[in-house]
């Protein structure tokens, strides 16, 4: 079976979560990666992605039209490769789950999303009722589309592949979309999805001044991404990208540590996968606890300046 | 310009969902139904672009039993014009959904579909983007801000890293994030006046719509539960057992 992966990509090196995917390809078959950009950043991407071990071929499509990975113009050219391949897997990322879809539909295929476990070539695992269910599904559709959990899978090794660099061209701009900007929350931190340590804020913390006074600096000294949950996000202490639930990031780090999180099954979805989770609340009943492996129970403007300072 | 506003009838959303003991799914027996919360912030914008005087006529529609009427109501209720129920007992993947809603698109010609980004059953994540691909329109998913232009629409999309906004040529999709607004409740007397608006019933056969699955679900398992751990007495333990694993110096 030959596998088309597309790659996210960001100043000229694949994202994490796409060497995840990269995992997950292999155990379907012979793993051919599609670089889509522009200009030189894209063509160091795909000389990136040809050494990681485990892809056999790179594909790089070069065009301005694919330079924001619009998915009007993207899922046609990965339409129009998916007749040399029989499956294409794409992160369950805001890019992926924005493209996927749109060449599914094109190939009149019924998309596997958020792929948790491949059980052979057309039986998978995923998540449904935000995580309180996991469901086996088998596809009948000759070819597959999926989207897979960056968590789910290890990340193939940077090195150790020798893949060639082939070039492909595909349909231009469609003319339906065009980028207009972007406000991206530039940060010194750990990405979020692929940090070791994240520290997560949630409503407690009662205003978006104490919640940088207080997570800040908590997660520069463990050197840890910094989340949210959605009511904090909803009430302006953290923007929307902080957020980590079933509609907003996936994490599952080494130590997530939730602090002012009451534990709503929406959150838990998007973080229950860690390996150790530490709950700080004021509420002893509190649902973060039932989840949690190491548990403070107190005044989080006490304890959190106190366990930033002894740290 | 009308807005047409696909909704689906799920599982509400305080319900814990309890997976069936013969592993064939979620037991949804005397389980309390609601409109999918997307979906209604999708209603809630189309409301929002009519009182703006961008919208003059919001249609909704639902694919489901005969008790997704409700879910039309609830609709109605809000504020949309009329309804129409495409009836079917069977489960319809987001595939069959998004060739069925072509075919309303194809009859209704709205300026802009807006739906919700994912149901909170299956959790997919694919009917708006795969109309999108079948109409052959462009689409703005994952929406925090819709803004009509003209003879375009300007969607601030909701990104893993952080905000991006793309302009899209009309008729385009729209899905809805949790951050597009709040959905508004229904008044009493609303609730009695979408007694009588329009609400036609269809069938998928109307549609000639082929709406066979192409997934079969094997089993529905709960997934592996965590046990809860120990509570710690105060900050120096907590700081201790960090340092044991590895994250703290």
């Amino acid at each position: 079976m030959s596998v088309l992966v597309l790659i996210e990509h960001e100043a000229g090196a694949p994202k994490d979560a796409s060497l995840a995917t990269i995992t997950a390809a292999q155990q379907l078959g012979e793993v051919h990666a599609l670089v889509a950009g522009e200009g030189a950043e894209a063509k160091q991407a795909a000389e990136t992605v040809a050494k990681v071990a485990g892809v056999a071929k790179v594909l790089l499509a070069d065009d301005k039209a694919y330079g924001q990975m619009l998915a009007e113009n993207v899922a046609p050219l990965v339409a129009g490769l998916m007749a040399d391949h029989d499956a294409l897997l794409c992160n369950a990322t805001s890019i992926g789950k924005n493209i996927a879809p749109r060449v599914a539909a094109m190939l009149d295929v019924m998309q596997v999303s958020d792929v948790l476990s491949i059980e052979g070539s057309d039986t998978f695992t995923r998540p449904i009722y935000a995580g309180n269910a996991i469901a086996t599904v088998k596809s009948s559709d000759s070819k597959k589309v999926m989207t897979v959990r960056g968590t789910a899978f290890a990340k193939a090794a940077a090195s150790g592949g020798s893949a060639n660099v082939e070039s492909v061209a595909g349909p231009t701009d469609a003319g339906l979309s065009s980028f207009v900007g972007q406000e991206t929350s530039k940060s010194e931190r750990p990405e979020l999805t692929s940090a070791k340590v994240v520290v997560s804020g949630g409503r407690a913390l009662g205003s978006s001044e104490d919640f940088h006074k207080l997570i800040d600096p908590l997660a520069d000294k463990l050197g840890a991404a910094v989340g949210a949950s959605r009511a904090a996000v909803d009430a302006g202490y953290a923007p929307n990208d902080y957020q980590v639930g079933q509609t907003g990031k996936i994490v599952a780090p080494e130590v997530y540590v939730a602090i002012g999180i009451s534990g709503a099954i929406q959150h838990l979805a998007g973080m229950k996968d860690s390996k150790v989770i530490v709950a700080i609340n004021k509420d002893e009943d509190a649902p973060i606890f039932q989840v949690a492996d190491l548990g403070l129970v107190g005044d989080l403007f006490q304890i959190v300046p106190e366990l930033t300072q002894k740290l | 310009m009308k807005v047409l506003v696909p909704v689906k009838r799920v599982i509400d959303f305080n319900v814990k969902p309890r997976v069936k003991l013969d592993g064939s799914g979620v037991d949804l027996t005397n389980v309390k139904m609601s409109m999918n919360p997307f979906d209604e912030i999708a209603v809630e914008e189309a409301i929002r672009l009519r009182e703006k005087g961008a919208a003059s006529e919001i249609v909704v529609v639902s694919v489901g039993p005969q008790k997704a009427q409700d879910t039309l109501r609830t609709a109605l209720a809000m504020g949309a014009d009329r309804a129409i129920l495409i009836q079917t007992d069977q489960e319809v993947e987001p595939l069959g959904v998004a060739k069925l809603l072509k075919a309303v698109m194809d009859e209704e010609s709205p300026g802009i579909v807006l739906l919700g980004k994912q149901a909170i059953d299956d959790d997919c994540n694919q009917t708006g983007q795969m109309l999108a691909a079948l109409s052959g329109r462009p689409q703005g998913t994952f929406a925090s801000k819709v803004e009509v232009k003209g003879d375009t629409v300007e969607v601030t999309r909701e990104v893993d890293g952080g905000l991006e906004t793309v302009s899209l040529a009309l008729p385009a999709i729209v899905t809805t994030d949790l951050r597009l607004n709040e959905p508004r409740y229904a008044s009493l007397p609303n609730i009695m006046k979408a007694k009588t608006k329009p609400m036609a019933t269809k069938t998928p056969g109307d549609y000639g719509v082929d709406i066979a699955p192409r997934l079969t679900t094997l089993k529905v398992v709960e997934p592996a539960k965590r046990q809860a751990g120990v509570k710690l007495g105060s900050v120096d333990e907590l700081v201790t057992k960090l340092k044991d694993l590895g994250v703290a110096a």
